[in-house]
């Protein structure tokens, strides 16, 4: 299976890296031929394993409000904040192309 | 013995932690702390003075000093993981672990370098800079190496502490601290501890609590203890274990600390030898002293037998492919909105998130994150993500087939050879290392079960080797009690460091060990 260049940039938008370059694709392409070598074992009839702690249950505390105001705490280690909220650029813009990014920065 | 001192009042809490932090920075060049929290250590220490002279101490880790990996949360102190990410990044709260030392008046020295995001066996891949070795400077690594210029070497030939918890077992290996804390995902606590000649203790998954532990595989992650001797393990496991209603992944049953027997008695057991672990890379040193070992046990009238577990061989892949999943998850929360690094780049969001992320994390971190998201598509997640969970389970198995056989203790070798020199290891990248380094170990994590590295021997290079018990799970008091005897019986010598003598050689005139229990 070859990484291509649709599924390059799909990741991209998942992973947010900026990891496109030839050094981060050479890094995938090792890294799938390693996990490839999992389609050796036989796991027929073999149930996925989630954790290791299957059989018992998790806890589940009382959905009472036991902590909280620290508001103040929090934004702290916010760069961009504007009263109690934080500052994000604007959304909605997708992400460059990378063909689109090289272009983009040999213009600029 | 330490802490009977302190009772006694041969030495002050003060006194001590004063101590430490002077050795702390006799040993700078090790670089094994990232932060020092030396005002907030003093006045623990002080706090703890009091309560000693008015003779009420919180317990034995009153005033002892301790030190933390750079991965757990500690409130107030600056918490960075080793990466750009994180730095500057002041924890609002302290992970569970921590709090606990804290409540028991533990003084908390600093916190401990390690691999960007715990991610390597070295502890060289954070951007502090590598963690060195303290046996590189020891006595007995500089009788062995044929050396020709005397200064010379000591730059060029110093080792690696295996990782990813290198800084918390160099603190620990030199007597800056009484105790670490440490995490495991994949042999990151006993992997460093087998190279610093540490004893390093990877609990049950389930166990301690992972709240404030920044995670790095949910499913693996447990933190580790690194400790001089197994007793002292023995006695930070009973403070820290124990259901947190903060982590709903601790079990709820209680738990009950436990003291080790003096002379432990080891005839009754069955100890297995997974033949698996007899690696290809394996040196010739570790595989006798592993077979000295056995030896030991036999003749002490255990049953030693040799078994197997077959799928061994896999578990690296399978860990590859879980841990880079997880990792793709658990990265996201690294934006810039919140906290940490932030980029410049403010034309969107995503741009924005993106540039972020490719100045706050490494390549080891990145290729991760990549990986992870590609075997968590649509089109892989089966043939990937699901392929490897049944792995896991496969592997698990393994490992109750054995115990369900009678088999009360696995031992193994926790290393493949003794540390290597940094100037070796970084020959290859971080992921070929981890995936040759990690053989040995990670198979536990992916079952979860507890183990632990005693230091065994020197090797012929006058460097630490360690070997590793693979226990049942929550079975830790069989697990300590096996380790404390195998650790009576081979004796580890004491690391001969100049700078340790110096600060801190009235304090242990009498104690061999210098173990605080």
């Amino acid at each position: 299976q070859e990484v291509t260049v649709e599924v390059l940039e799909h990741l991209e938008h998942l992973a947010l890296v900026d990891f496109r370059d030839a050094e981060g694709v050479e890094r995938l392409r090792k890294a799938i031929r390693f996990a490839d070598l999992l389609q050796e074992v036989n796991t027929e009839g073999v149930e996925p394993m989630d954790s290791v702690l299957e059989d018992r249950c998790l806890y589940l505390r009382e959905d009472d409000v036991t902590e909280g105001n620290c508001t103040k705490e929090l934004l702290k280690n916010a760069r961009e904040k504007v009263e109690e909220y934080f500052v994000a650029p604007p959304g909605n813009i997708p992400l460059l192309k990378l063909e689109e990014q090289e272009t983009f920065l040999q213009g600029s | 013995q330490v802490s009977a001192a302190l009772r006694e009042g041969g030495v002050s809490p003060t006194e001590l932690c004063q101590r430490c932090l002077s050795l702390i920075k006799s040993t700078k060049f090790l670089n094994a702390y990232i932060t020092v929290a030396e005002e907030t250590a003093l006045k623990q220490a002080e706090e703890s003075e009091k309560r000693y002279r008015s003779g009420q101490p919180l317990g034995v880790l009153d005033g002892i000093p301790v030190a933390v990996k750079d991965n757990f949360n500690t409130a107030g102190i600056e918490t960075t993981c080793a990466s750009n990410m994180l730095k500057g990044y002041i924890s609002p709260y302290n992970a569970t672990v921590v709090q606990k030392l804290l409540d028991q008046g533990a003084v908390l020295l600093g916190k401990t370098n390690l691999d960007e995001f715990a991610m390597g066996s070295g502890s060289t891949d954070g951007v502090f800079g590598p963690v060195r070795n303290p046996w590189s400077y020891s006595r007995q690594y500089k009788e062995k190496s044929v050396s020709k210029s005397h200064s010379e070497d000591e730059e060029s030939n110093w080792v690696i502490t295996g990782g990813s918890s290198g800084g918390s077992a160099a603190a620990v290996s030199s007597f800056t601290c009484f105790a670490a804390l440490g995490s495991d995902t994949g042999g990151s606590t006993r992997n460093p501890a087998a190279h610093c000649g540490v004893v390093g203790l990877k609990p049950t998954y389930g166990l301690i609590s992972r709240h404030g532990l920044i995670p790095l595989v949910n499913s693996m992650d447990v933190p580790g203890i690194l400790t001089r001797c197994v007793d002292d393990a023995a006695v930070v496991l009973g403070l820290l274990a124990g259901h947190d209603p903060k982590d709903s992944t601790t079990i709820q049953d209680d738990f009950k600390p436990f003291e080790l027997p003096n002379l432990p008695d080891v005839s009754k057991l069955s100890i297995g030898i997974p033949k698996e672990y007899h690696a290809p890379a394996l040196s010739s040193e570790i595989l006798a002293l592993w077979s000295k070992a056995a030896d030991l046990f036999k003749n002490a009238g255990a049953k030693v037998t040799e078994v197997s577990l077959p799928h061994t061989c896999y578990s690296i892949v399978c860990y590859h492919v879980l841990c880079t999943a997880e990792v793709a998850s658990n990265m996201a929360r690294f934006d810039g909105l919140e906290y940490g690094h932030r980029s410049d780049m403010n034309k969107s969001t995503e741009s924005m998130y993106a540039a972020t992320r490719r100045e706050g994390f490494n390549d080891v971190v990145r290729g991760r994150i990549l990986s992870g998201n590609y075997f968590l598509l649509k089109q892989n997640y089966e043939n990937y993500f699901i392929k490897a969970q049944k792995v896991r389970r496969l592997i698990a198995n393994d490992f109750l087939k054995v115990f369900r056989s009678g088999i009360d203790i696995l031992l193994t070798p926790t290393t493949l050879s003794d540390p290597v020199p940094y100037r070796e290891f970084i020959k290859e990248d971080n992921r070929t290392r981890s995936a040759q380094d990690d053989i040995l170990t990670q198979a536990v994590n992916l079952a979860g079960l507890p183990a632990i590295n005693v230091p065994a021997a020197l090797s012929e290079r006058g460097l630490p080797i360690g070997l590793q018990f693979i226990g049942r799970s929550f079975q830790e008091k069989q697990l300590l009690t096996v380790a404390k005897w195998f650790e009576k019986q081979v004796k580890f010598p004491i690391i001969q460091l100049e700078e340790v003598q110096r600060h801190v050689q009235d304090v242990f005139q009498h104690q061999k060990s210098a173990s605080f229990s």
